[in-house]
């Protein structure tokens, strides 16, 4: 009942401010004045059900965090049960590896390339995450490393005619070098220092391929970039979207296979480590230095990686693709999925990048449907659609238990 | 001797907070060092395991320099630590902040042994294995510190303020359990403390340090009855 009144309240409180620009209407060329008063309702009761809505899930939120503390137990969240359930889990990861690999052959190339585009940044979000999700650097420049690999394959395309297969690999390599580039000056930096280098980093990088015309052909870029071959077999421009998807496609699989075995390794726990407590880390004997390097590199390579094949996508690279807003979007992504959960990253990166596609109606209020729907993410799952399963160590004790 | 402080100066920037400090530690021991807050104490700790490497001056330990290592060698080389302030992971269960503990060894089998070890020595670990570091209780979370150091089966074990925060009465079990610890293991424990009665009860030897400099040393029984000690740190 008090949570009625106080939603009312709420409602009135909303009349009252929206009033001005909700109701009264200047006509400024018969200079009259226009009342519509029936917005007043629709914004009241409007206001009243959200204000109940969001009442009502918060003290369902606490009453959870509550039990929990009571030490009830609670239910595992669904989404844990499911990857635990195998009879649930791999029907489902069945259904979705056929819908993937035929997707080509029933939808447009249009939608394929779509798709592909969701895989990239699949990608990109799975190397951020090394980064921000398991080793907890908070990295704003990562869309650097994306725009090497992608130069890196222009460049050395254009001079010397190297073809996408053998870029690849050194777009990987070069994406983590200039991991340990920016590793480097950032050791000893933590938290809001360190956000704020790496997005000098990102925004340094991006500045130099716009004015070094002599180097990267400045804010015009390069063209012509060819598409990738099939052991030299070149494909037709149709075709050639479809075999990006498929190339994609084992690439992200890649990607997932080693972040997974990253994540469970030695060089995993002590990003976890790092983490989760520094100066405790360096107790447990981590070498805190390379622990960073290992994580700016690993993240780096696979956006160099992804780069590349950005650059083969589109035949076209120039500076104005590789802005902070690239870096918003991966890093947000993560976000709304999960930190540190593969899943979560996977998941984040399809609802971000297919959803204003397919929502075209709400083009115009993207940003601003992204603002609530991350607010309201911090205040219900701040850990994420998808929290982070780790695994628990399990040391069976031969006396207790 | 296991670990030995020769004269180290250890600065902050520009700001010098030992000025030559020498301790001796025999296998075995437990030595306690004393003194008043901002007198050094932690830094002396952070001079041995390599976070604040001392400017002048040398510590050896089993013979062999390390005042030159990295913190993570000198953890590989058999000095764990429980750092001031307990630091354990908060968002990891007890069972992995232990397992992190254990980060350098491979030996599974000893791993396993050691884990039975200090659930026998913190049966409330036991209890709370699955629980998330951050929400277990003070005591607890000092225990759990404690516990993450010897999964480590440390040849020497710093121990800083295990005492702070926590009440009398969990305080006395700790440092009961410390001395259990010290006597079944033979593990070499420096133990740096602002609460002196215990920490001299407990030890064998202790150092009294002012200003970061080293003004008194004897042995705990001496120590309990030195009327300066007595006047300053024992408050009688
Ligand atoms: N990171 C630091 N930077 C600068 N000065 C420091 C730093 N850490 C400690 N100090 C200074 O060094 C002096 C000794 O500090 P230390 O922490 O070793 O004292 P302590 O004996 O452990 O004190 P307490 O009993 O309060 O823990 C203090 O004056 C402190 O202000
Ligand atoms: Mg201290």
């Amino acid at each position: 009942m008090r949570e009625i009144i106080k939603s009312f309240t709420v409602s009135i409180w909303f009349m009252f401010l929206t009033f001005p620009i909700m109701v009264i209407k200047v006509n400024t060329i018969e200079k009259t004045i226009e009342w519509r008063w029936e917005r007043l309702i629709f914004v009241g009761i409007g206001s009243f059900f959200l204000s109940f809505l969001w009442r009502y899930l918060i003290t369902r939120k606490e009453s959870g965090i509550k039990k929990a503390e009571a030490g009830e137990e609670i239910k595992q969240p669904l989404s844990q049960r499911f990857f635990e359930d195998r009879r649930l889990f791999f029907p489902a990861l069945g259904g979705v590896i056929i819908l993937t690999v035929t997707f080509p052959l029933f939808f447009s190339s249009y939608q394929t390339n779509i798709m592909t585009n969701a895989l990239m940044y699949v990608m990109l979000g799975l190397g951020l995450n090394i980064v921000v999700g398991l080793a907890g650097l908070l990295d704003l420049g990562y869309v650097a490393f994306y725009a090497v690999g992608a130069y890196c394959y222009a460049l050395l395309n254009y001079h010397f005619g190297i073809g996408f297969w053998a870029v690849l690999p050194i777009a990987a390599a070069m994406g983590a070098l200039f991991g340990i580039l920016l590793g480097f000056p950032v050791l000893r930096l933590r938290g809001d220092y360190l956000a704020i280098v790496t997005l000098g980093f990102g925004e340094m990088i991006r500045l130099i391929l716009e004015n070094w015309n002599k180097f990267s052909f400045g804010p015009s870029g390069i063209a012509n970039i060819p598409r990738p071959t099939f052991f030299g077999y070149q494909f037709s421009f149709d075709h050639s979207f479809i075999y990006i998807y498929y190339l994609m496609i084992s690439l992200t699989i890649l990607t997932i296979f080693v972040v997974n075995r990253l994540q469970n390794s030695r060089i995993g726990r002590a990003w976890i480590a790092l983490r989760e407590d520094e100066i405790a880390c360096q107790a447990m004997g981590i070498d805190i230095r390379k622990t960073k390097l290992t994580a700016f590199a690993l993240g780096a390579t696979w956006a160099g990686m992804v780069g590349v094949v950005f650059a083969a996508k589109t035949t076209f690279v120039n500076p104005a693709s590789f802005t902070f807003m690239e870096s918003a979007i991966i890093l947000s992504l993560i976000v709304l999925g999960g930190m540190g959960s593969i899943i979560g990253v996977i998941l984040g990166a399809f609802i971000f990048i297919l959803l204003p596609e397919y929502l075209r109606a709400i083009e115009e209020y993207r940003m601003l449907v992204f603002g609530a729907a991350m607010v309201v993410m911090m205040v219900f799952r701040p850990q994420g659609l998808i929290s982070n399963i780790r695994r628990t160590y399990e040391f069976r004790s031969s006396k207790k238990q | 001797m296991i670990l030995e402080l020769k004269n180290i100066q250890a600065f902050y920037g520009n700001l010098q907070v030992l000025k030559g400090v020498t301790i001796k530690i025999n296998e075995g021991e437990i030595i306690a060092l004393i003194g008043a807050n901002g007198a050094g104490k932690t830094t002396t700790l952070m001079s041995v395991c390599g976070v604040v490497p001392p400017r002048f001056g040398e510590i050896y330990f089993m013979d062999k320099p390390i005042h030159n290592m990295s913190p993570d060698k000198i953890v590989a080389l058999g000095i764990s630590q429980v750092p001031e302030g307990r630091r354990i992971f908060p968002l990891l269960s007890v069972m992995e902040n232990l397992d992190m503990g254990a980060f350098l060894r491979k030996d599974k089998a000893g791993i396993k042994q050691d884990l039975e070890y200090v659930f026998e020595l913190f049966p409330v670990l036991a209890e709370r294995r699955h629980q998330s570091g951050g929400t277990l209780s003070g005591g607890e979370q000092q225990m759990l510190a404690i516990s993450r150091a010897i999964m480590a089966r440390p040849k020497l074990l710093l121990l800083d303020e295990p005492s702070l925060g926590l009440a009398p009465l969990i305080v006395k079990q700790i440092f009961e359990i410390i001395r259990k610890f010290n006597t079944e293991s033979g593990t070499t424990i420096f133990l740096v403390e602002q609460n002196a009665n215990l920490a001299l009860k407990t030890a064998d030897r202790g150092y009294v340090m002012e200003t970061g400099s080293i003004t008194i040393q004897d042995t705990t029984k001496n120590l309990l009855k030195n009327e300066e000690v007595k006047k300053a740190y024992l408050g009688l």
